[in-house]
């Protein structure tokens, strides 16, 4: 379940060293915006160190390397590879050539590593016009590629158009990410919220972003981690809902009905859908079988 | 008769202060007080030597003391606190005598049983009058509650009021009363007010605080004590604060009426009390100027004495009703041993204040700390110094997880019920030291430079020296 994905800046051993502890589901080591080119080796060696000797405790590890327009991103991928991070996020893909080129290079490392084909996920960070207008050609462009990440301040600068906490500026490119991802059978994760301090903003977003069907959410800062995993998490109704439905089903299959209704509306197959995936959320983050 | 003295001088003179007595001092003014070290370099100028220094703590702003300490002005110390100005001299083995160290709680219950007898206490006054009724409450330099000073002004044979801020009789407002006090002088300035507020009395920004703090209040809410009625203390760190706040947050959002709030007051206890947390606020010492102002307005807010609070010998002190109390540490071992009175380097920078006495009364205490500080691990197999026994602590909060101590397993079931991420301490200790690495443990010098007493009078350990090398 990967609810929450946090940034934090590959050159703070500070924070690397306190990954585990911040409550994300993911935690994003950055070798890229947060590191100042002449870090760029300081960043690699300690990334590369952090994600071989610390133990994160299920806390997923993703890794942003720099962009393949940039002389950094195979030497970021030939130091943290060995020390097998979970996904590898590639910042401005604005082409399926980005991702394939990217995807080679991940098939040789594993080659050359000897893991399976596929083992390195990797998610497409979607931050200009053309990413945008890309999105199901890149989402469906490999078979590693997990998700879509939307980055909403580089893409509003590629769009000459101004930030804003509410997003008006970013619907179309909220709505796209979400189709082209879903089309392709991925999963798609939301921009970051910006304020750091506005703890009341940061539930909008969040709840915006899960009812535009996004997985999850991004973050810049731990402040914001426990709105953004409410969000995404099923609320006590959607359980109790949901274990109405899946007890409605196997009543009507046990008494050989067809057709199930559950208080006066029909139960159909997406009903049914959205029952077990809301199921399995609660099962994984131990919302259920345990006493409240 | 007046009681006006002319001078400090004029009233050390009149209650007959000599070589070998023991005075007494109060530290409301915190970092800002000017009147310990005034007093002292006055009885220096009388010539008067080999004095007890009975003090309920010693701040930075104190270090001029050192020079009386080392011209045999001041030969023995006992206080509940020393911050790291005064005790890294104190650690370097400048006195023959050890420091005694007391907790708030035990400072006035040693006097009461005549173990630390005093000769004259000065009470630093914000407000009085002629006849020696006075207030932190008003003034110039207002600090609020003067708590600590009831035992000074109770139990000293005689009793100084100096004050920056003389009105006419009657005072409209009476902390100590007239009947305890001996002498009353008029100085220009007692203190600076903005001393009060120490570094430590912000909300911490740092994530992993904020994490911790979160964690702590949550610890709280699955407690089982967090009902109306409730009652509350925290000290004044970044973490405990932060705590607070989530603490509050809770509260308002299951309509939790608590009783009181208690100790060193902070603003975030006073906007507890605004919001409706608690009925009261029962406050022993202001922290900040927020705190200050509500104790002089709000009548919800009282001052109390530290007898009331935290009195080994008052059966119905404060610390006895307290429900949950926030607590720091430097050090804790994996017997819940607390050390607050040394750094990393076995330095005297700090002491019991409320520490012990809190923790031995609150149905929970507990503690919050980092897992590391630096690169130095905060669960050791031995603290340096025991200033709160384990028996008396109850639960650790971490970044790394919550260690329960063992003796309250129904409270660790109860935490683990909630979802909360409950850690064994010495594996809290084993997943430290795979980051940290294990330090080698410190060198002790060889001299007892001073001693940590009980709430109830027993020797609870010493600190030795260290070297200039350390």
């Amino acid at each position: 379940m990967r609810r929450s994905m946090l940034f934090l800046p590959g050159n703070n051993p500070n924070m690397l060293i306190n990954a585990a502890c911040l409550g994300a589901d993911a935690v994003i080591f950055d070798l890229e915006d947060a590191v100042a080119p002449a870090e760029k080796d300081a960043a690699r060696i300690l990334v590369r160190n952090a994600l071989r000797s610390m133990d994160f405790e299920g806390t997923e590890t993703v890794v942003r390397i720099n962009s393949v327009d940039t002389p950094y991103w195979q030497e970021d991928l030939r130091q943290v590879l060995p020390e097998r991070p979970n996904v590898i996020l590639l910042p401005k893909a604005s082409t399926p050539s980005d991702v394939l080129l990217v995807d080679a290079f991940l098939s040789d490392m594993e080659r050359e590593l000897g893991v399976e084909e596929g083992t390195f996920l990797l998610m497409p960070l979607i931050e200009t016009a053309l990413g945008v207008e890309n999105a199901y050609l890149i989402a469906s462009s490999a078979p590693r590629i997990c998700a879509l990440f939307l980055g909403a301040e580089d893409l509003t600068a590629d769009l000459c158009c101004t930030r804003t906490k509410e997003g008006r500026e970013i619907e179309y490119a909220r709505a796209r990410l979400v189709v082209a991802a879903r089309a392709a059978g991925k999963d798609v994760y939301d921009t970051p919220f910006t304020d750091v301090s506005d703890d009341e903003g940061i539930v909008t977003d969040a709840n915006l972003a899960r009812a535009l069907g996004f997985t999850g959410k991004a973050s810049i800062s731990p402040r914001h981690v426990d709105a953004i995993n409410a969000a995404f998490s099923p609320t006590e109704r959607e359980i109790r809902y949901a274990l109405e439905v899946l007890e409605a089903i196997n009543r009507a299959k046990s008494e050989g009905k067809g057709a199930v209704s559950l208080h006066g509306k029909m139960i159909d197959a997406p009903i049914v859908a959205r029952a077990e995936r809301t199921l399995a959320a609660a099962e994984s983050l131990g919302l259920i079988g345990r006493k409240v | 008769m007046s009681k006006l003295a002319k001078s400090i001088r004029d009233a050390i003179r009149e209650v007959g202060l000599k070589s070998g007595m023991t005075v007494s001092f109060h530290h409301h003014m915190r970092n800002g007080d000017r009147v310990l070290v005034s007093v002292l370099n006055e009885i220096a100028a009388l010539g008067i030597r080999d004095l007890t220094l009975n003090a309920s703590s010693l701040f930075d702003t104190h270090a001029p003391i050192l020079d009386h300490i080392r011209s045999g002005v001041i030969g023995r110390i006992m206080t509940n606190y020393m911050s790291g100005a005064v005790g890294r001299a104190i650690s370097r083995g400048i006195m023959d005598a050890p420091v005694e160290f007391r907790t708030h709680g035990g400072r006035p219950a040693d006097m009461e049983r005549g173990t630390t007898p005093v000769d004259v206490a000065f009470v630093a006054a914000p407000t009085a009058d002629e006849r020696g009724n006075c207030t932190g409450k008003l003034g110039k330099s207002a600090c609020g509650s003067l708590g600590y000073a009831f035992a000074d002004a109770k139990y000293a044979r005689k009793v100084v009021v100096i004050t920056d801020n003389l009105v006419p009789y009657p005072l409209e407002t009476v902390s100590i009363s007239e009947d305890l006090v001996d002498l009353v002088v008029e100085v220009d300035e007692i203190g600076d007010p903005r001393g009060i507020v120490s570094g430590t009395t912000k909300i911490t920004r740092d994530p992993v605080g904020l994490v911790m703090a979160q964690q702590a209040a949550r610890v709280i809410e699955a407690s089982g004590l967090l009902r109306d009625g409730f009652s509350f203390q925290t000290g004044a760190g970044g973490a405990s604060l932060a705590a607070a706040r989530f603490l509050k947050e809770i509260m308002l959002k299951k309509e939790i009426q608590g009783s009181f709030g208690l100790g060193g007051i902070t603003s975030y206890m006073v906007e507890m009390l605004r919001a409706g947390c608690f009925e009261r606020l029962l406050d022993v010492q202001c922290f900040d100027l927020d705190a200050v102002e509500s104790i002089r307005q709000d009548p919800r807010h009282q001052e109390i004495s530290a007898m009331q609070y935290a009195s080994p010998l008052e059966a119905t002190a404060a610390v006895n009703r307290l429900d949950v109390v926030i607590l720091g540490a430097t050090e804790i071992d994996t017997d819940f041993n607390v050390n607050v009175h040394t750094d990393s380097s076995g330095s005297i920078m700090g002491g019991s204040g409320g520490h012990s006495d809190t923790a031995h009364g609150a149905k929970l205490s507990m503690i919050i700390a980092p897992m590391f500080r630096a690169r130095l691990p905060i669960v050791t197999d031995r603290v340096n110094c025991i200033s709160t026994p384990g028996e008396d602590i109850d639960v650790l909060v971490t970044q790394g997880g919550i260690a329960v101590n063992p003796r309250r397993a129904e409270l660790r079931d109860r935490l683990l019920d909630a979802g909360l991420p409950v850690i064994d301490i010495h594996a809290l200790k084993e997943k430290t030291e795979r980051i940290t690495g294990k330090p080698e443990p410190l060198c002790k010098g060889d001299r007892v430079v001073a001693e940590v007493v009980s709430r109830d009078g027993d020797i609870l350990d010493r600190i030795y020296s260290i070297s200039d090398g350390d």
